[in-house]
């Protein structure tokens, strides 16, 4: 009893610091990433490679003043960070980043990598919570009182929902191959399945359109250019966060980060086989704990960039063709995945 | 422990769903619907319907009650003011009428047998699912059909003639 609670209290600090740690690390390449595709340098003065710029930021964020606005809804206005923050760090606890079927630890098995690896609904729950995320945005943008602020609030509703349907359904197809809403299973599954016995099955390549509609709607769902409407400096100064300063816009902009990092570790998991990795019989017991949690880093590193690199590639789009691509192109386009699946797995393809 | 958080879940469901009736500012009724949705899915998850907790909170809190908070800040609703003329007699029906719901739903509390499910129902998705698509199949796909039927319905109303 003591022993599991321990077990599972070690695994959510680690993901706590974990996903807390990624902010400043993922600070640091995004600025850096810019500069370098924008042809200049970026921070490279404080630390090592700029490396401890970000940290100079957090204590500048730490030790500014922390302004109320005058005519704002206090309530509300305190609530917004902390909603977006708590979902943020809440969403990450399904998502098993590592090997640890075999492994016990203080005589109580570890089943999964993951905070809740008994969690049956596994990634419902984390669409579920994930969705309660615009709740912090809308009421930011709302009880602001500022023009520019609820638009912002506006725009990131109707696009929160909009992008939820393509990306449940691109989820369902993948669900409906694997037959289980366990992220455990999802990954073992893909782990399961070999071409020629070596290279892994990975839903990546049988649901390439899923794949396509889901890293197109995680972009959307996290508020990364190019579908970041809700602050469109250019139009609305800031959007939802324009009336915040000092820690309370730090708890937007690290839920920012953290929603990234999820969603992230999310396509990783379902689509490219999560913390699975050719050639994984030859290892057991710690080595294959190890070696399973860098095999996830690396993957979640390539899409963590891939969201920098996007960014600083595309350029933001309008309002109306957000909605047009959303409800026209990516919903159809999820269905279409489904129907495949499903055709698929009856005709015994995949 | 369960007793404890089914305790504190339904009163905090209560309260704010006394909230979501009282306050006087829109957006803060729709928000605390939402913390009583919410409120529901955690007692539902509690009784072993984990998937129905997952759908309650996604499809009501998650998606439904956004979109009555965008209509309510779309259309900015003021707070609303106390009524300037005083109506009693509808003061009098209304307080009637609370009386005969309390007693009615208390008598109708006493009538019923309820008992917890005994055991947790591992993988309840599942039983959920086989239920669906075995025992319940009509009924399932007729209300498919239903709600598609209500969906073309919508748009055909809101199309635009030229």
């Amino acid at each position: 009893m003591w022993a599991s609670a321990a077990v599972s209290a070690a695994k959510l600090v680690i993901v706590a610091v974990g996903l807390l740690t990624a902010v400043p690390v993922m600070v640091w390449v995004e600025r850096r990433g810019a500069a370098f595709i924008q042809d200049r340098l970026g921070p490279n003065r404080v630390g090592p490679f700029g490396l401890l710029q970000p940290v100079i930021d957090a204590i500048k964020l730490v030790f500014k003043e922390d302004l109320t606005p005058a005519n704002v809804n206090r309530g509300l206005y305190l609530l917004a960070p902390m909603v977006s923050f708590f979902v943020a760090m809440v969403t990450f606890i399904v998502i098993p980043f590592g090997a640890g079927k075999d492994i016990t630890v203080f005589g109580v098995p570890l089943g999964g990598l993951s905070v809740a690896p008994d969690l049956g609904v596994g990634v419902l729950f984390l669409l579920a919570i994930g969705s309660l995320g615009v709740y912090g945005i809308v009421l930011a943008g709302w009880s602001s009182n500022n023009k520019y602020s609820l638009l912002g609030g506006l725009r990131s509703s109707a696009q929160l929902i909009s992008y939820e349907l393509p990306m449940a359904l691109a989820v369902l197809g993948v669900l409906l191959s694997t037959g289980s809403l366990r992220l455990d299973d999802v990954v073992t599954r893909q782990a399961e399945h070999l071409w020629l016995n070596f290279i892994p099955q990975w839903n990546l390549i049988p649901q390439a359109i899923g794949f396509v509609v889901f890293v197109t709607a995680a972009f959307a769902e996290t508020n990364r250019l190019p579908f970041d409407l809700a602050e469109a400096e250019t139009e609305l100064v800031a959007g939802y966060h324009l009336e915040y300063s000092s820690m309370k816009f730090a708890a937007f902009f690290m839920s920012e980060y953290i929603n990234m990092t999820t969603a992230s570790a999310l396509i990783v998991t379902l689509f490219c086989g999560g913390w699975t990795f050719p050639g994984m019989q030859h290892f057991s017991g710690w080595w294959l704990l190890v070696a399973s949690v860098g095999a996830f880093f690396v993957k979640l590193a390539f899409f963590l960039w891939l969201f920098v690199w996007v960014r600083w590639t595309l350029p933001r789009f309008r309002y109306d063709q957000l909605m047009r691509l959303g409800w026209k192109g990516l919903l159809p386009l999820a269905t279409l995945n489904l129907v495949w699946v499903g055709v698929a797995m009856a005709m015994r393809w995949i | 422990m369960v007793t404890a958080f089914f305790y504190l879940a339904a009163a905090v469901g209560l309260v704010s769903a006394a909230v979501a009736v009282a306050h006087r500012n829109p957006v803060v009724n729709v928000l605390s619907l939402v913390v009583t949705l919410f409120c529901i899915a955690v007692n539902y998850a509690l009784l072993g319907a984990e998937f129905l907790a997952a759908a309650q909170v996604l499809v009501y809190a998650g998606a439904i009650l956004v979109l009555f908070l965008f209509v309510v800040m779309l259309l900015n609703a003021p707070e609303e003011q106390p009524a300037t003329e005083p109506r009693p007699f509808q003061r009098v029906a209304g307080l009637l009428l609370a009386v005969a719901a309390a007693v009615g739903g208390v008598a109708l509390l006493m009538g019923l047998r309820l008992s917890l499910p005994t055991q947790s129902s591992p993988g309840s998705a599942q039983a959920l699912g086989r239920l669906l698509t075995g025992p319940y199949l009509f009924a399932f796909e007729f209300i498919s059909v239903l709600l598609l039927a209500a969906m073309v319905g919508a748009l055909m109303l809101v199309k635009r003639k030229h």
